[in-house]
């Protein structure tokens, strides 16, 4: 259907020739807009409807109390199931802080966030097929089980602001969910504004990037000098992930021109994971709260994560 | 008069929830004095993790996202 459609408007209607760079490139950023901005409104409306999308407050509520891997485990999939916005990194960070949940759960929890959300996974089945989107959420959870496991081994509570440890939390009894339809139908309604409002920036410069990369960039190029037998391919597509912020579902379309032009799996997974969960401007939110000693630590434990998940997914596939 | 807290650090989304609630008090006739709270300790006092929250009188009755027109015109009403 995004086919068909794509086709018409860019070969028939503006004319391009499909053998053509600029054809190619328009033909995919037409399509990846139509398909991702139909599927994005769509699951976010119905996950609306089901009031999927989980507060953190609930997850503060869940976790804290609880023994070291359960919080963990309880952490990571509900980190999975949360659409975050960055704004809210820090005060999350206070809360989790101040309910006693363990730091390491803490960070496995905004590992987890940023990278894997119901509503990327949704749109990475429809885009990269359902393969694909089950390594890359595999990945994800197992970093951010790991990566928090690995903060903790480091104490790093020594490196949280003093202020943070003095910060009382309210309890406060949370306004209850209007449940019935039309209450459903509005919040779902809110949310597709909001969260769309939010992310289309990202959304449309990952589908620009990866239309130039698929018009542009030759095959034989890629196969020379990106393929998964090159070792240094996984390394240079986390770094250059570290200054690229976008969100889950901004990256997707990027990696879909890399596969389509022969970018090995396992280098694929490495940038999208680098770009959704480890950025500069992300970390730096959270330079409120910690000092820029844990901040390097996150940065290198999820660095070097990403690139053990790209060389073995390289070494297997 | 009631007194509307808005809570947040100062976000997008904060300035138009702030935005919204003032509307709706213009358009029912009802002065409202609102006051942007932008300090996280007493943001967490109140309970709320998820910005931008609204507090009505002291109770806390939104938290995370924006509120629709019709929400707001509740809270300034009555």
């Amino acid at each position: 259907m995004f086919d068909a459609f794509s086709n018409a408007l860019a070969f028939s209607l503006l004319g391009l020739d499909p053998a053509s760079r600029t054809g190619a490139a328009v033909q995919f950023f037409i399509m990846d807009v139509a398909k991702i901005f139909a599927l994005l409104v769509v699951v976010i409306y119905v996950m609306g409807l089901l009031r999927a999308l989980v507060a953190p407050e609930k997850v503060r509520a869940f976790v804290r109390g609880r023994p070291d891997w359960q919080a963990r485990g309880l952490a990571v999939s509900l980190g999975a199931v949360t659409p975050f916005c960055s704004c809210s990194s820090v005060p999350l960070f206070i809360g989790f802080v101040e309910a006693g949940i363990p730091l390491g759960v803490t960070f496995s929890f905004l590992i987890a966030s940023p990278m894997i959300n119901e509503v990327a996974a949704v749109i990475l089945v429809g885009v990269l097929g359902w393969k694909l989107a089950v390594l890359y959420i595999l990945a994800g959870l197992v970093v951010a089980w790991f990566g928090g496991l690995v903060m903790q081994r480091f104490r790093p509570e020594r490196w949280v602001e003093d202020y943070v440890w003095k910060i009382q939390m309210g309890e406060t009894v949370l306004p209850e969910p209007d449940t019935s339809f039309t209450g459903r139908h509005r919040f779902a309604l809110t949310e597709v504004r909001e969260i769309v409002g939010r992310i289309w920036k990202w959304v449309l410069i990952g589908i620009g990037v990866g239309a130039l990369f698929h018009g542009f960039v030759p095959a034989g190029w890629v196969s020379e000098y990106l393929g998964g037998d090159k070792w240094y391919t996984v390394p240079a597509a986390v770094v250059l992930g570290i200054p690229l912020y976008s969100n889950a579902t901004g990256v997707i379309p990027i990696a879909e021109a890399m596969l389509g032009k022969g970018v090995a799996v396992g280098t694929t997974l490495a940038l999208m994971m680098s770009v959704a969960a480890l950025s500069l401007p992300e970390l730096l939110i959270l330079r409120k709260v910690i000092k820029w000693q844990a901040l390097a630590l996150l940065a290198a434990v999820l660095a070097i994560a990403f690139t053990l998940v790209g060389w073995g997914f390289n070494a297997i596939v | 008069m009631k007194q509307i807290k808005i809570l947040g650090s100062g976000c997008r989304n904060c300035e138009i929830t702030a935005n919204v609630i003032a509307q709706a008090a213009k358009d029912a006739g009802v002065d409202v004095e609102i006051e942007k709270i932008t300090d996280i300790a007493e943001i967490m006092a109140y309970g709320v993790m998820s910005t931008p929250g609204v507090v009505v009188d002291g109770k806390v009755v939104h938290a995370g996202g924006l509120p629709g027109p019709d929400q707001a015109r509740a809270w300034v009403r009555d």
